[in-house]
């Protein structure tokens, strides 16, 4: 084992004292992220104020074949940024100035430390907000966005956040500082930004990140429809998509989820719904007036009960407090639950929530429903009382059951939340073994020794050897390589 | 063998003027990994319907053209999951979606793969973005012959890295693309262009509008700044109106004759020239013949002489962003360094060195000669 000892002495002397950390108490305020059922404690905390300073402390951990974990706010859900028991994890929270917003260029550029919606906030005076919206968007960071290419309930319009990166500064992992893009649209190259964005830390770590800021839409209209029946506010959902319409959002809660909403904020839902469906579009205010009209009807035509529609600033937020809070307020109902975060394609939404129902009742465990509708997204929380024996050990067998589900129609793992340490169990179930070898070429490209994040993704690491090519160059003498 | 599985060369299998000696036509992804496996030994290009095989570097060799027209058609159209299958030699024109559109502007006779191996847009990609955007899922066959898939076919995904992405303008040199997932867009439903003179600084208040242009195109040549609106018929009509008033422009039905055509002749130097938005006026403003996305800081340029593509890239490079020769006569692209500066391109050497060791896909076709 490496000598973390003189790992630490040697981060001390080039962060200074106060940004490493080795004392076993203050360690364990990192042993886990926003999954909190796995903890690892690390053997050292690195907290850096600059990129140089990252780029210092990777080429430490490579030079005592130490491995590293990049952290950012810690409130991912897969598992991304659990420490490594014999690493460092580096916290970039320290690295939260907002160095440019460029509005002339629709660009602010970032440290990986800023909160998302800080960004938003400063681009607002300029008419411009970021567009990328995870629920966590008032604590989690930019950095762990680009790691994880988060979603949120924006993202059927406006795409995640690799359609919102143009630019990055990294540390690969041998500890170089590599910019790739910028401020101007398609640098020549491979799209290493676009390989980089969501691969969870296992490329290296952002240490600068210049975003596309959107404009703010001229109009923004919300609506709250409840049903009586899931497969209403489905085929509600499946009718505002078969009219051409893109609605900024199209979210969906069943009875439980707003059961848990109600107990925790008093949000205020239309009771007796067995669904309610939350559509956002925003735009031009020509465009938006007349969609919305159209979608008002098409909601009515398939059963809703009840619309409101959002009077004010005030009312939206409101709509939206239900639906962002969904998550944590199902402690409410339930004392544990696991958040599941599958994707399956729109149209088998009301057969799967069909399924997802027998099993949960067949294995005696409730499941609370919430989603993105518009773009199939499913967040199923699977509640249970971890006092009662059994009751953890069969939510497990729901949860990933659910994620068979979404591979059976032909969906994927995880829209939104990343694979980390959680998934990777399931990843050869959505690929196979040469798309799992052909991802981690790129792995070796980056990573040869495996000391970025290592034991995330992938559940079998590959060697990086010359494999393939020396062997082909013994076949094949006197061919060109460079 | 791979003289059983190809054909042998006829005159017009040549890419930037370097013959090959043998050209493979496979219909179906295992054809086409077969192909690739009996070529091990062989350099490769791969062809699609050949709109953009004079821009880039000519090959350092070539032995093997492997066209992709007969690995044709649509998969698989799920209307309402908005998402498409296509082989990669489909051609873009005439694809049958009904009401809804793969929104990825083409040359007439471009094909699914090679826009995506070469990462090509157009007017539209304001509003839709970029084929990088709406490739939700690919089937590359490796150049040691496997076959590998990433992605999927929902929008929403992110299980493992996103490859499709670093294929997206990878000028075949990480493989053979033989299948492509693309996320749709619904038809709009009404459209308009306004065409006006006015100069490339109108664009801020364009943006500033709030109008959602689906385009905003500018032409140095005709100086002629045009911008297309999509949408509802009522919202159309109240947009354009807005912008036509705020350009002192005229609505048409039709684009201006030179919308989404390169600016340059057939013969001629063309460069692709990307910069930071702000930066889009001082680059109409230099004289030379210029056109494109002014909403996007993409534009295409019709260079003089090597004189005015050195001066160009210095002006793109000093504002930050890039400037690549995509075509220029064969004793011009000979002595020019068409990719220009590449950052990253140490990073870039090895991922091309663990997907294709020899390098034999494409060898010197894309940037740093790789």
């Amino acid at each position: 084992m490496a000598d973390i000892d003189a790992l630490a002495r040697r981060l001390r002397s080039e962060l200074g004292p106060e940004q490493v950390i080795t004392d076993r108490q203050e360690l364990r305020t990192y042993e886990c992220d926003g999954l909190a059922h796995y903890k690892v404690v690390p053997a050292v905390v690195a907290l850096p104020h600059t990129a140089a300073q990252v780029a210092a402390v990777v080429r430490a951990c490579v030079a005592a074949g130490v491995p590293f974990v990049a952290r950012g706010s810690g409130t991912g859900l897969s598992g991304g940024a659990l420490p490594h028991a014999e690493g460092v994890l580096i916290v970039t929270a320290q690295m939260r100035r907002i160095l440019e917003v460029a509005a002339q260029d629709e660009r602010a550029v970032v440290e990986p430390g800023v909160i998302n919606l800080h960004v938003t906030k400063a681009a607002t005076p300029h008419g411009y907000y970021y567009a990328p919206d995870p629920s966590s968007q008032q604590i989690c960071s930019i950095g762990g966005n680009v790691a994880e290419n988060s979603g949120g309930a924006h993202c059927l319009k406006y795409g995640f956040t690799t359609n919102h990166v143009t630019g990055l500064q990294i540390v690969a992992p041998d500890g170089e500082l590599v910019r790739l893009g910028g401020k101007a649209p398609d640098p020549p190259g491979y799209d290493l930004m676009g390989a980089f964005v969501g691969s969870e830390g296992t490329l290296g770590i952002a240490t600068e990140v210049t975003v596309k800021l959107t404009r703010l839409p001229e109009s923004v209209r919300t609506l709250l429809a409840a049903f009586g029946s899931i497969d209403q506010a489905g085929a509600a959902t499946s009718a505002i998509i078969g009219a051409g319409v893109v609605p900024a959002a199209i979210e969906m809660m069943d009875a439980l989820a707003i059961e848990a909403a109600e107990a925790a904020v008093a949000c205020g839902y239309p009771p007796g719904a067995a669904a309610v469906l939350i559509v956002e579009l925003d735009g031009p205010a020509a465009e938006v007036e007349a969609q919305f009209e159209q979608v008002t009807g098409l909601c009515e035509a398939n059963g809703a009960f009840e619309i409101r529609i959002a009077a004010d600033e005030l009312e939206r937020a409101l709509f939206w407090k239900g639906r962002k809070s969904a998550f944590a307020a199902v402690g409410r109902i339930s004392p544990d639950y696991i958040v599941q975060d599958g994707v399956i394609p729109r149209t088998a939404l009301p057969e799967v929530l069909r399924r997802i129902s027998e099993m949960a009742e067949s294995h005696g465990v409730r499941v609370a429903n919430v989603f993105h509708a518009g773009d199939g997204n499913l967040h199923p929380l699977v509640l249970f009382d971890d006092g009662v024996e059994g009751e953890a050990e069969r939510a497990e067998t729901v949860s990933g059951a659910i994620i068979d589900l979404c591979i059976e129609y032909g969906g994927s793992i995880t829209g939104e939340h990343g694979v980390g340490m959680d998934k990777a169990k399931y990843m050869p179930r959505m690929f196979g073994p040469d798309d799992l070898d052909t991802m981690q070429l790129v792995r070796c490209a980056f990573d040869p020794s495996h000391l970025s994040n290592p034991g995330k993704i992938f559940p079998t690491p590959r060697l990086c050897g010359e494999k393939a090519g020396s062997d082909l160059r013994e076949r094949f003498p006197g061919v060109e390589v460079f | 063998m791979i003289e059983d599985l190809a054909r042998p060369a006829t005159g017009d299998d040549h890419v930037g003027g370097v013959p090959a000696r043998l050209v493979a036509e496979p219909a179906t992804t295992e054809e086409a990994a077969a192909v690739v496996a009996a070529a091990r030994d062989l350099t490769v290009v791969v062809r699609g319907g050949g709109t953009k095989l004079h821009w880039g570097p000519a090959p350092r060799s070539l032995d093997l053209i492997i066209d992709t027209r007969r690995l044709s058609g649509m998969v698989e159209h799920a209307a309402g999951d908005l998402i498409t299958v296509l082989r990669a030699g489909t051609p873009l024109d005439g694809l049958e979606l009904g009401e809804q559109q793969l929104a990825l502007d083409h040359p007439p006779g471009a094909t699914v793969g090679g826009t995506v191996a070469t990462g090509a847009s157009g007017p539209r990609r304001l509003h839709y973005g970029t084929a990088r955007d709406l490739l939700i899922g690919i089937t590359v066959v490796r150049p040691d012959g496997t076959i590998t898939r990433a992605g999927g076919k929902v929008v929403k995904n992110v299980a493992g890295y996103d490859l499709g992405k670093l294929y997206t303008g990878s000028y075949g040199t990480l493989g053979l693309i033989t299948e492509c997932v693309f996320r749709l867009h619904p038809r709009p439903a009404a459209h308009a262009y306004v065409r006006s003179t006015a100069p490339a600084r109108a664009v801020p208040a364009i943006l500033a509008a709030r109008v959602a242009p689906a385009a905003i195109e500018v032409d140095a040549g005709t100086g002629e700044l045009a911008v297309l609106i999509e949408g509802t018929p009522e919202g159309v009509r109240e947009r354009a109106a807005l912008v036509e008033k705020l350009l002192a422009g005229e609505i048409a039905e039709q684009p201006p004759g030179w919308w989404g055509l390169p600016p340059w002749e057939a013969d001629g130097i063309g460069m692709k020239l990307s910069v930071p938005l702000s930066q889009v006026p001082a680059l109409v403003d230099t004289g030379a013949n210029v056109r494109g996305s002014a909403g996007t800081g993409v534009l295409y340029a019709a260079a003089r002489d090597i004189t005015e593509v050195e001066r160009l890239r210095a002006l793109c490079v000093r504002g930050g962003g890039h400037a690549v020769v995509l075509t220029a006569p064969a004793p011009v692209r000979d002595i020019l360094d068409m990719w220009g500066p590449v950052p990253g391109l140490a990073l870039m050497r090895r991922v091309k060195d663990q997907f294709d060791p020899e390098h034999r896909f494409a060898p010197g076709r894309f940037v740093g000669g790789i």
